[in-house]
């Protein structure tokens, strides 16, 4: 394998993980508020350096299945919990109904560190990157061309941290009922893809089961506001008659 | 004693709010879910199905309880 052709593939590969990082941070911060999950994002990377630093090549050592695993439900539980609340909101008052809301009535903390959000992001992005740092490894010690693969890895977190950080203007003006919504629905989906492969379960179509999770998760949730809309109306027409 | 006890609980209270938050059956379900996956892919039965399906799943069940219980009888 030439060095071009290493810094295109672990380029191409990287960016995979790269746009899940970058969608979790996005997300969680639109959410949550974006000071505790920069805060988290930045441990996750604190960690990743020193296990870089301290594994360098050995870092394929780590247990990545059971990381996988445990991140993966922790993920796919907390985004469940999105997902429902986002459900009832959007069927309750429609993508436009939530108004302004203080952190602190969002049970956001107004003060301090607001755990879950650190919590969130610090665990997507310590995932993400030590599956990019994999991708490194694997693809530049086996083609003894590592300055290629790192510099191909490197590349892409420019490209598509900077594409997410222009993105992000976008990500704010989605009203928050929605964002909360598709929120849930894109951490119940990651938290579903990487728990079943923590258990060593190949997903067809690979790193594209994604795609195929978020259309499921989305399609349900708008059956389930539907149902709930068609509750409210007849519950309505009931109070009207009786 | 008194610091490390409040700490100690706040963190408990924290991840028992991330994990189960206000409807444990939830978290209860994905669990049961990703152990029945674990076993069906032991005796090499395709499993990456079921936990997606028991979310959505547990997610009605949920939500239908939630609007039962809010509806005035």
């Amino acid at each position: 394998m030439s060095a071009s052709s290493v810094f295109l593939t672990t380029c191409l590969a990287a960016a995979v993980e790269v746009i899940e990082m970058v969608i979790i941070v996005i997300g969680v911060g639109s959410v949550r508020g974006w000071r505790s999950t920069w805060l988290g994002a930045g441990g996750g990377l604190a960690i990743l350096a020193v296990l870089v630093l301290a594994l360098g090549t050995a870092l394929t050592a780590v247990p990545i299945d059971a990381l996988r695993l445990v991140v993966g439900s922790l993920l796919l539980v907390f985004g469940l919990q999105w997902l429902r609340k986002g459900i009832r909101r959007v069927s309750a008052n429609g993508f436009r109904g939530m108004g302004e809301r203080t952190a602190s009535a969002a049970g956001i903390p107004g003060r301090g560190v607001d755990w879950t959000a650190f919590v969130l992001s610090f665990k997507g992005v310590l995932l993400e990157g030590l599956e990019i740092a994999f991708i490194v490894v694997s693809f530049g010690v086996t083609a003894q061309e590592l300055p290629s693969a790192v510099l191909g890895a490197g590349a892409a977190f420019l490209v598509v941290a900077s594409a997410g950080v222009l993105a992000s203007g976008v990500v704010r003006r989605i009203p928050r009922s929605a964002l909360q919504l598709l929120v849930g629905t894109l951490l119940s989906s990651f938290g579903t893809f990487w728990a079943v492969q923590g258990l060593g379960v190949s997903w067809p179509g690979s790193d594209g089961a994604i795609v195929a999770l978020v259309g499921w998760y989305a399609l349900a949730a708008a059956g389930y506001v539907g149902l709930l809309r068609r509750d409210a109306r007849r519950l309505a027409t009931l109070e009207v008659t009786g | 004693m008194s610091t490390i006890l409040r700490w100690l609980t706040g963190f408990g209270r924290f991840w028992y709010g991330f994990i189960v938050g206000d409807d444990w059956t939830v978290a209860a379900t994905v669990a049961v879910a990703l152990v029945v996956t674990w076993l069906l892919h032991a005796a090499a039965v395709t499993a990456w199905w079921l936990p997606p399906l028991a979310a959505v799943a547990a997610v009605g069940v949920s939500l239908r309880r939630m609007s039962l219980a809010s509806t005035p009888s």
